[in-house]
């Protein structure tokens, strides 16, 4: 894993230091990192002569963009209306029972984190869910089972 | 011009005015919320919103240009519903226990509730009793999330006025706050607690931090004597929170109301104002000297002025490289405090330990300065607590004193004679013209070559001002000093300052002293000051200070038989090592984020 640091002067390396930058180098921590760190947040501030505020500001307004400690695979399944009625509330049983942590927890050896999610754009293969960038639609408990099962052993 | 109608009233305005302006000339009052002078349009509150003919949706008049043939209407049945329900959805997050709450009475919610929100109430109040939090964590400023109403009057200050944003937008839709970073307590973010948010907040969810009982306990308390001390700027402002006009002087019925409250003895930090001139100056000169003839290269020019604790913090958290060139005088309150339990206690044979040492200021980031580690070179203690203008008229209030019908009186003695140069520290542009006063006839033995004293060029509400002043006829130590252009710049509001000495620091532009004040306006402008202050207001208090100098029998601050008297008999000369014990302090790096 890169230092906080230098992925930050990396990512500022490619998109500058305008203010229009901070989404791509936000985006860019989290691609690598999963979530923001506070330290990675000031870094940011720094290279782009903002607050820290500022940043945290702009980092929680998008559900994409996580403040908090997230696992290595980040699971978000779709709660909007038409994979609520396919099904969502089993996924999550699913999930909670395989990880045995509820919605917004990250297991002990930070592999997983459980979120749900606004519409993803799957309602016609719903119910769907994504693991990072992911998407695996169509779910029945068997199918998770599958993907969750593979996912433990990577 | 544009031509357009409101209630059917004809009126021309410039292109880009808005309908909220074009009403203005009109007369016609249309309620506000989250629109404000001082800071850029934003639009978000609703609570301007009108009617405008053929068009489906209403109109954000604070936001909304003005057009051609434009037919507006301001009082519809359909704005008055409106303007009703987006009243009460405003209510519906904001915890209203108005009687309980710091603002009572003086807050534009209330008001605008008070007008347009009668009757009953659609909708259910969406505030929490066990998810309020208050944050008190910091010296200066208390914030309640329970009363924010996110209408980002106090993020946009901090961004447009102060450069500092401490304050920013986090979260959306009914989970949006104002928060700073990652929710931090104030106290651990970079704050500088100038209290401009305060002043532009128009509910109760930021506020000072109040001393108020803890100045009454002092006063109740017989085994001590209380001073007091007040700021120049508070007795230009004081007298609107009591019913005055801005920019009516209330200076002696000042002094009486703080005698009839119970202080042992009321003072005035102009007297300490004076002797930071005689400090600040002769550091000035010093530092000019060691630069200039002795070339020295550790010694920092241009001097930046170090009165205003928001600009101190400022710059020990964003610029700590630039913390050489800070003067290393206290304020005037931090001198008037350590002087109190000094100096003072040893003139009146008082035990400094029985000394409650109270300031009036129209700041609110001097509570945090009273609470730094540095300032206790008595061995106290030096302002045990500091109160802001708004707070002094509340204790007034609460004393049943009939301020309008008091007899005027003069301050004390010892530490309450001033002179006009002490004065004018309230204004923008005050420092550096006390100083030029005294600097200049220190080197030369003439005043300074203006009808006056006043030296216009350093005064006035433009965001930076420059001005030189070329020394002739210098007295003999001085002599390097002839024909020395002697280069000055003024900056007020953060955000200016960051502009000015930005260009310091590329070589742009060169000075030898710099006078920063944290606050628009300087200290008449202070976040401590009565509620509003606009720039119109901070207009009226400048002239109030300078007709207040022009008034003053002395108005240079090496005048003052008490600034004589205190260096005779108590601190040798200005910069003696005594003085470098008691008057000087230093500065320290903070976080950066």
């Amino acid at each position: 894993m890169y230092q906080i640091d230098n992925l930050v002067k990396d990512l500022v390396k490619q998109h500058g230091r305008a203010r229009e930058a901070l989404m791509p180098i936000l985006q860019g921590v989290v691609a690598q990192h999963n979530y923001l760190t506070d330290e990675a947040m000031v870094e940011v501030a720094k290279e782009l002569d903002l607050s820290a505020a500022e940043v945290y500001g702009t980092a929680s307004f998008y559900t994409f963009l996580d403040t908090e400690p997230r696992g290595k695979y980040v699971i978000r399944v779709c709660k909007t209306i038409t994979c609520a009625m396919k099904g969502k509330n089993e996924i999550i049983e699913v999930l909670q029972e395989m990880l045995r942590i509820n919605v917004g927890e990250t297991t002990l050896n930070d592999k997983f984190t459980i979120l749900e999610t606004n519409c993803i754009g799957w309602c016609h293969k719903a119910p769907a869910i994504l693991i990072n960038d992911t998407p695996y639609t169509d779910l029945t408990r068997e199918k998770l089972v599958k993907i969750i099962k593979e996912y433990m052993h990577q | 011009m544009i031509n357009l109608t409101i209630n059917s009233k004809p009126v021309s305005v410039p292109e880009g005015s808005t309908v909220l302006k074009a009403a203005e000339k009109l007369n016609i009052h249309i309620p506000t919320l989250c629109n404000h002078d001082d800071l850029c349009v934003v639009g978000n509150c609703r609570v301007c919103v009108v009617e405008q003919k053929g068009a489906r949706a209403l109109i954000a008049s604070c936001a909304h240009p003005a057009t051609e043939g434009m037919e507006i209407l301001t009082n519809s049945l359909k704005v008055r519903n409106a303007r009703k329900h987006i009243v009460e959805l405003l209510l519906s997050e904001h915890r209203a226990d108005c009687t309980k709450c710091y603002r009572n009475q003086n807050c534009e919610l209330q008001t605008l509730a008070n007008a347009y929100s009668y009757g009953d109430h659609l909708f259910i109040n969406l505030i929490k009793d066990h998810e309020i939090m208050i944050d008190q964590t910091s010296a200066s400023i208390v914030k309640d999330d329970s009363k924010c109403i996110r209408c980002q009057r106090c993020v946009r200050t901090c961004a447009e006025l102060q450069k500092v944003s401490a304050l920013a937008v986090s979260g959306k839709g009914c989970n949006q706050k104002i928060s700073t970073f990652h929710d931090r307590p104030l106290s651990h973010v970079v704050c500088t607690n100038c209290g401009q948010c305060i002043i532009r907040c128009p509910t109760g969810a930021l506020t000072e931090k109040t001393q108020i009982e803890q100045v009454w306990d002092a006063i109740y308390n017989q085994g001590k004597h209380v001073v007091v001390q007040t700021a120049p700027a508070v007795r230009v402002a004081l007298g609107e929170d009591l019913g005055y006009d801005p920019g009516e002087r209330v200076t002696g019925k000042l002094v009486t109301a703080l005698r009839q409250i119970g202080f042992d003895s009321v003072l005035d930090t102009d007297f300490s104002a004076d002797l930071t001139i005689m400090e600040e100056g002769t550091e000035l000169l010093t530092r000019l000297k060691k630069v200039l003839v002795d070339g020295d290269k550790e010694t920092a020019l241009p001097l930046f002025t170090s009165c205003s604790p928001g600009w101190i913090k400022f710059i020990e958290h964003k610029k700590p490289g630039l913390i050489p060139h800070l003067s290393t005088c206290k304020s005037p309150q931090q001198m008037f405090g350590v002087l109190a339990k000094t100096y003072y206690a040893g003139k009146r044979k008082l035990n400094p330990a029985d000394i409650v040492s109270v300031s009036i200021m129209p700041c609110t980031a001097k509570k945090f300065e009273a609470n730094r580690p540095e300032m206790r070179a008595s061995g106290y203690k030096d302002v045990d607590f500091v109160l802001t203008t708004r707070e002094l008229a509340i204790m007034i209030r609460q004393s049943g004193i009939d301020f309008r019908a008091l007899e005027t009186d003069n301050y004390d003695s010892i530490m309450g004679t001033s002179t006009g140069a002490g004065v004018i520290f309230g204004a923008t542009g005050g420092v550096m013209e006390a100083a030029l006063r005294t600097a200049y006839e220190i080197v030369t033995g003439k005043e300074v070559p203006f009808k006056d004293l006043n030296i216009v060029p350093v005064r006035g509400l433009e965001g930076v001002k420059e001005a030189s002043l070329k020394i002739e006829g210098c007295k003999k130590e001085w002599a390097f000093l002839e024909g020395v252009e002697l280069q000055v710049a003024i900056a007020h509001g953060l955000t200016n300052a960051d502009k000015l000495i930005s260009k310091v620091v590329s070589g742009e532009a060169s000075y030898h002293f710099i006078e920063i004040m944290a606050c628009p306006g300087g200290c008449i402008g202070g976040g401590g000051q009565p509620i509003p202050t606009n720039n119109t207001i901070r207009q009226k208090r400048v002239d109030a200070i300078y007709a207040e100098d022009m008034e003053m029998k002395l108005r240079k601050s090496h005048d003052n038989p008490e600034i004589i008297a205190v260096y005779k008999d108590f601190l040798g000369e200005p910069n003696s090592h005594k003085a470098h014990e008691l008057l000087h302090t230093q500065y320290i790096e903070r976080i950066r984020n």
